[in-house]
């Protein structure tokens, strides 16, 4: 297994140090349990406290990369517990509506969601005894990241090298990027960011795209067009 | 052409270069799968494409199987059975023949098990190898392909000593999984959309199961595959059948299984079925032998709509295959079935006879609706529970055990330049 001792691994996020090239990773996620499960609200509630943040990332994000389907009732496993084990619709509709990429990070986004489940248990004190009619399984992921070898030198090649992204390494680049990079951007316009204002109407155009609503190859669809029609409306 | 590229035809290419890249680590790694047959049963089938998968990835792949005597089988039969929940004794005298024949096997494979990088022991049959292997090299792995979410407590103990000095084991689903002192994985079964279960019939292979069946072409028809069990409650869907039939009275309902002759219970749940079918010549009862896999796919093929309407159920991959086949299921709210069956967009979950009944009534008379939920069964199926995904998920786990359990592993070559990202 020769070629293994030609890996290193570096598991410390990296920012951009400046408008270098654009590196194509990739990456590919794997579930693991935690032995956490929740039967009640309540018990939820308090293995929510301290659960890894690895398990809120999963059940908000790791949907997209796992055995998913494209158009799901709830947008994270909190939200479609809630509604169909513990089947209280008004907590659901609140859980579902948080979007992970309006918090600064996952802690914040955890609070929000203890104080929602607070306030609702405020509201209607049965729901601290009713059992679940389905068990709620925290689980979490690991992310193997890894080099496509190929690279970009200039931001219009976006243009042209965006239809061949692998879904996987749309999910690296535009939603991993938000928990790793500085300004909890997506890669390609932390990337845009390094040449100034140049490319600023092209990154006001990438933050209208809302990654919670999307599956990944709409995204990849949604990010070609935008580049494909930035660079084309540029070049003449 | 490669087996690879079979394969690139129905995943698209990405796929691939994605489980090239996975794999690009582990050239020349020696992979070893241990388990108890060649032929037959879920686990065989999928290490007869996932070993060839491997090796076409530059992985030195092999698969060993563990041999024994009928008491060894006697013994592992019994824990297969315990670990989903039957209260089964398991005599001593099995247990030292289980321990032995572990032993009597581990000196045969010794030199390949002590030399492989991963092993991968599926089921609790050769799940005892390892304690023979104190100067093994490489990572060890037991596949779970059980539920075992309530095992009869006495055996799940016993083979725990076994799992537990394992460096990580996999279940299917996070509600089958024990806990056990290592990370714990959970990566979904899958089918292979080559073999001939799944694989795309001529018309003509389809078209014969009409005559060989007495099945009439031009009504419509329901099936459900799967082995006379109470769990699988056939006896429910001929109570579905018949609610729906008074207002589609050309409907008819094929239950397909295999003939259970060695269990007693089966013999029983099928006499039940034969007698709640009685009379009516449109409930077709097939006993189908164990290889029957060309015909059971014809069978979906030519059926509007598919049926699993269990009470318990594992992960269910007949539910699977016939969602491959681009049918909405009717499935019971149950197990597996629903991480398959998306209520209303790949088929319909039911708790009762009348529940089913209706959503039958309701496809058949909404034709445009079976071909959008079958349509989109498929999509879901090729997105998430082709062989692939789970060979994907195998190597990203050998990656992870390699470099331990960070929630976040990069890896980058030596000779690449510094990532900027």
């Amino acid at each position: 297994m020769t070629s293994l001792e030609n890996v290193h691994i570096n598991t410390a996020s990296r920012t951009g140090d400046g408008p270098g090239p654009f590196f194509i990773k990739d990456c590919a996620l794997v579930a693991l349990a935690t032995g956490k499960r929740a039967r009640m609200l309540q018990e939820f509630r308090n293995e929510l406290i301290d659960i890894d943040e690895s398990s809120i990332y999963h059940h908000y994000w790791g949907g997209l990369m796992l055995a998913h389907f494209d158009e799901p009732e709830f947008n994270n496993d909190f939200a479609a517990w809630i509604r169909h084990g513990i089947h209280d619709v008004i907590l659901a509709e609140r859980i579902a509506a948080l979007d992970p990429s309006d918090f600064s990070d996952l802690e914040s986004l955890r609070q929000e969601m203890i104080e929602l489940i607070d306030m609702r248990i405020d509201e209607c004190e049965s729901l601290l005894w009713m059992r679940a009619t389905l068990q709620f399984e925290f689980i979490r992921s690991q992310i193997i990241v890894f080099d496509t070898t190929r690279l970009l030198q200039h931001p219009t090649n976006l243009a042209s090298a965006i239809e061949h992204f692998s879904t996987t390494s749309i999910f690296y680049h535009f939603i991993d990027a938000r928990r790793r990079t500085a300004h909890a951007n997506d890669d390609f316009s932390d990337w845009l960011a390094g040449f100034g204002a140049e490319f600023e109407p092209l990154r006001e155009q990438i933050a209208e795209i809302d990654p919670y609503f999307s599956s990944l190859t709409e995204l990849r669809t949604q990010l070609a067009r935008i580049f494909q029609t930035y660079f084309r409306e540029t070049d003449s | 052409m490669s087996l690879l590229d079979d394969y690139a035809h129905i995943t698209g290419d990405d796929v691939i270069a994605h489980l090239r890249q996975l794999a690009a680590p582990f050239s020349g790694a020696k992979v070893v799968h241990v388990n108890s047959t060649r032929v037959g049963g879920g686990v065989a089938e999928i290490l007869t494409k996932m070993v060839p998968l491997m090796q076409e990835l530059g992985i030195d792949t092999s698969w060993e199987v563990i041999t024994g005597e009928s008491q060894f089988f006697e013994c592992t039969k019994g824990m297969h059975n315990t670990l989903q929940g039957n209260q089964i004794h398991i005599s001593d005298t099995l247990l030292k023949v289980y321990e032995q024949t572990n032993a009597n096997n581990a000196e045969s494979m010794r030199e390949v098990l002590t030399e492989a990088d991963f092993v991968f022991i599926h089921d609790p049959q050769p799940a005892a190898l390892l304690q023979h292997f104190p100067n093994r090299k490489g990572k060890w792995i037991w596949r779970c392909h059980i539920d075992a979410s309530h095992p009869y407590r006495p055996v799940w103990k016993y083979l725990r000593q076994f799992i537990a000095p394992y460096n990580a084991s996999i279940f299917s689903l996070a509600a089958f999984a024990r806990e056990l002192p290592h990370p714990i994985y959970l990566i979904p079964p899958s089918i292979d959309p080559l073999s001939d279960k799944n694989i795309e019939l001529k018309p003509g292979a389809i078209q014969h199961v009409y005559e060989r069946y007495s099945l009439d072409p031009e009504r419509p028809l329901i099936l459900q595959v799967s082995r006379f069990d109470r769990f699988k409650d056939p006896v429910g869907v001929i109570e579905a059948y018949r609610l729906a039939k008074k207002y589609i009275p050309s409907l008819q309902l094929v239950l397909a299984g295999g003939e259970a002759t060695d269990d007693p219970e089966g013999s029983i749940v099928l006499s039940e079925v034969q007698e709640a079918a009685q009379g009516d010549p449109d409930i077709h009862i097939l006993l189908l032998p164990s290889d029957a896999h060309l015909e059971i796919n014809a069978l979906q093929r030519v059926s509007n709509i598919i049926l699993q309407k269990s009470i318990r159920e594992g992960f269910g991959l007949t539910v699977t295959e016939a969602m491959w086949k681009a049918k909405p299921v009717i499935g019971g709210d149950v197990g597996g079935i629903r991480l398959q069956v998306i209520d209303h967009h790949t088929g319909f979950l039911a708790n009762t006879p009348e529940g089913a009944a209706l959503r039958i009534r309701y496809l058949l008379n909404q034709p445009d609706k079976i071909n959008e939920m079958g349509n989109k069964a498929r999509i879901f199926v090729r997105d998430n529970f082709l062989i692939t995904r789970h060979l994907r998920e195998y190597l990203t786990l050998m990656v992870a055990l390699l470099y331990g359990s960070q929630d976040r592993i990069e890896l980058s070559r030596s000779n690449l330049q510094p990532h900027q990202r």
